[in-house]
């Protein structure tokens, strides 16, 4: 799950990593009202959204008045961002966070995320603060310095200060840099992040360091335990298909095809859009109704690849293990028999109670095409919605 | 000989809910040896046939069990981890789905630190099987043959469908192990490749993998250095969009990291051929082992 730069910051505020002064507001008068009370010469007006690449994208602006801080606020409320992560479509703009201006000395990286060598989450820093971190990793790895965090321990001072040592900082602001990282540390585990983000995180002139900007996501296994954060998501970030699929205990992503497919297992799901994709079809979406699906389950992953208006065509896909091949296709009997079908559905059912799932359909008189392998299914669909 | 699990494994149970409960049946019926169940509060009495005990040490001293697998819910799984390698279990089954990061980070640290041997599988897998003589797990026992073919995978259904394109055509499997699609999991691909190049039983491996960090990159380097024996190889999520997490945790691709053709290729380059098509995963294995 993400979140918003604002709430990220104010979670970090509250374990001691120093921000600038900032107010979130909804309006472009609260932007101008905002500027005033900051009372910096130079205020920073930035859209929030989940998506990355907000400056090139023109949702982070430099003000210097407070007509300039309505203005900018009046340009991204209300409006789409668009950058390179969200798609061409942008997303709208809710809020706005105005915040005061610093002199930057230096641009630095901070983060922390999960090695799955080490089975150890790993504090990473970089002196090349402000850039894609991926695009360093990819070209030149030996810039990023890491320290495996222990669970128990916390990251430990001496850790801390290799990396501020080798960072280049002057020993005066070891200490500072230090407490930095612990407390990102620290926040990384009590709320169960997967990926926390300080990009830049910023020395200005007069020596301090701050988290100029801030990104987190949380582990959604552990939400469970974190109401805090629950409290934090907003819905309007996402797929609202997806969020359906989640509330049904399935895990459904949406895409460009135009064949529906319904699988058990994300591994298998996968592979049945690699074989719709080699057969020349391209796949709506993933969707995996999980292993011990129930009846309703099916139905309702049935009735989200029917809402979907690109489908032209379904593909079921299920080696029954847990899941009953007979639960299966009692499922998609009353989903189709609720929703109706107009379009071609090809089923593919193997594994436990796979005999009686068949008959299943078969009784249920539906104009349902059945097939033996996954590439036969793959075929029989690609093929049916051919012209429609 | 098989790898991990044979007639000869002492299988205990850990969590007797409606799913531990069900699967525990499944074993039973399969022929696994399951000589007891753990379930607080429930020992000395008898579930669907086998002996309850209140902790894992008390059931292993009365059972002599080595191994366990772990049916409780997310949020108890560190904790039941950790109680099976106090009890001296051997080898660990993690079904459960769910178990936050965190948790598993914790899991790891605090084995390395007491230095455990015990080895673990998963979590959120489907199991290990010895065709014929041992199943730990949820995967359906009958697909399965006992045959010459190892099988490891990430995927659960996934790896179904391998065994059943090998049994189909008449060939078994000596051990298959699903690891789990987790980002963190206590037995990796090369473990199981290791184990099967080590096993006089297995001639030949397959081996599929997904889309998200560098696991099978390295098993690549792995298979190119130390394994003799054919492997066949499967990369699910070829058509995948990036960032999109593909229901298993470890299944994103972020950052140019994990894309399948990446993977795809260090396979062909260690020497493994690789099915672009999952209908033709066996086909690809009996192909090779006529060439």
């Amino acid at each position: 799950m993400k979140i918003h730069e604002y709430q990220a910051k104010a979670i970090l505020k509250a374990s001691g990593v120093p921000v600038l002064e900032s107010r979130v507001v909804t309006s472009a008068a609260a932007a101008a009202e905002a500027y005033r009370e900051l009372a910096s010469p130079v205020a920073v007006v930035k859209a929030q959204i989940h998506a990355g690449g907000r400056g090139k994208g023109g949702g982070v602006k430099l003000v210097r008045s407070a007509e300039e801080a309505q203005a900018a606020a009046m340009g991204m409320i209300g409006k789409p961002l668009i950058t390179y992560q969200t798609g061409p479509q942008g997303q709208k703009v809710k809020t706005i966070l105005v915040e005061q201006g610093c002199a930057i000395e230096r641009e630095l990286y901070a983060g922390m995320a999960l090695d799955r060598g080490t089975r150890l989450p790993m504090l990473m820093v970089c002196k090349d603060g402000g850039v894609e971190i991926e695009e360093i990793a990819h070209k030149h790895p030996e810039r990023i310095l890491k320290e495996a965090v222990d669970p128990m321990l916390g990251l430990l001072p001496h850790q801390g200060r290799r990396l501020a040592k080798e960072l280049g900082l002057p020993a005066a602001q070891w200490d500072k840099a230090t407490k930095f990282f612990q407390a990102l540390a620290r926040i990384y585990f009590e709320k169960d992040l997967s990926l926390a983000e300080i990009n830049p995180l910023v020395v200005t002139k007069a020596g301090d360091l701050l988290a100029l900007d801030a990104k987190m996501n949380f582990d959604s296994n552990a939400l469970y335990r974190h109401p805090d954060v629950v409290a934090l998501r907003d819905l309007d970030e996402e797929d609202p298909s997806e969020v359906a699929g989640q509330e049904a205990g399935i895990s459904y992503i949406s895409l460009d095809g135009n064949i529906g497919c319904l699988v058990n297992g994300a591994g298998l799901a996968m592979a049945t859009m690699d074989i719709i994709k080699l057969c020349g079809g391209e796949p709506a979406n993933f969707l995996d109704v999980g292993g011990g699906a129930s009846k309703d389950q099916v139905a309702c992953a049935f009735r989200l690849i029917l809402a979907d208006p690109k489908v032209k065509g379904i593909l079921i896909n299920i080696f029954g293990g847990i899941l009953r091949c007979t639960t299966l296709a009692d499922g998609i009997v009353a989903a189709v028999r609720e929703t109706g079908l107009n379009i071609p559905l090809v089923v593919r059912l193997e594994g436990t109670e796979v005999e009686q799932g068949r008959q299943i359909l078969k009784d249920s008189g539906l104009p349902i095409t059945t097939a033996a392998t996954m590439s036969e299914a793959a075929e029989k669909i690609v093929k049916a919605i051919q012209g429609r | 000989m098989s790898v991990l699990v044979d007639k000869n494994t002492r299988v205990l149970v850990q969590g007797l809910g409606k799913a531990g409960r069900f699967h525990m049946g499944q074993m039973v019926q399969y022929g696994t040896q399951v000589v007891g169940g753990v379930a607080p509060g429930k020992g000395g009495t008898v579930v669907d046939g086998v002996p309850a005990f209140d902790s894992v040490a008390e059931a292993v001293k009365a059972t002599g069990a080595d191994a366990s697998v772990i049916y409780v819910p997310a949020a108890g799984c560190l904790d039941s981890i950790l109680e099976a390698d106090a009890a001296g279990i051997r080898l660990a089954v993690v079904i459960t789905e769910g178990i936050p990061a965190n948790d598993m980070v914790q899991a790891f640290a605090a084995l390395r630190g007491r230095g455990s041997s015990m080895r673990i599988i998963g979590p959120n897998c489907p199991g290990i099987i010895t065709p014929g003589e041992c199943k730990i797990g949820i995967m359906p026992g009958y697909i399965h043959r006992p045959g010459p073919v190892g099988v490891v995978s990430r995927s659960g259904t996934l790896t179904y469908e391998a065994v059943w394109q090998l049994s189909e055509r008449g060939i078994g499997q000596s051990t298959c192990i699903g690891i789990g699609g987790d980002p963190l999991i206590g037995t990796n691909h090369i473990d199981a490749l290791r184990l099967f190049e080590n096993d006089p039983k297995t001639e030949a491996i397959i081996m599929i993998g997904e889309i998200g960090g560098t696991a099978e990159e390295q098993a690549a380097e792995f298979i190119r250095k130390e394994v003799r024996k054919p492997v066949v190889g499967f990369i699910a999520g070829q058509t995948a969009p990036p960032g999109k997490r593909m229901g298993h945790a470890g299944a994103i691709i972020s950052g140019g990291s994990g894309k399948a053709a990446d993977k795809i290729e260090a396979l062909e380059r260690a020497g493994v051929a690789v099915a672009r098509n999952p209908a033709d995963m066996a086909a690809t294995l009996v192909k090779l082992l006529k060439a």
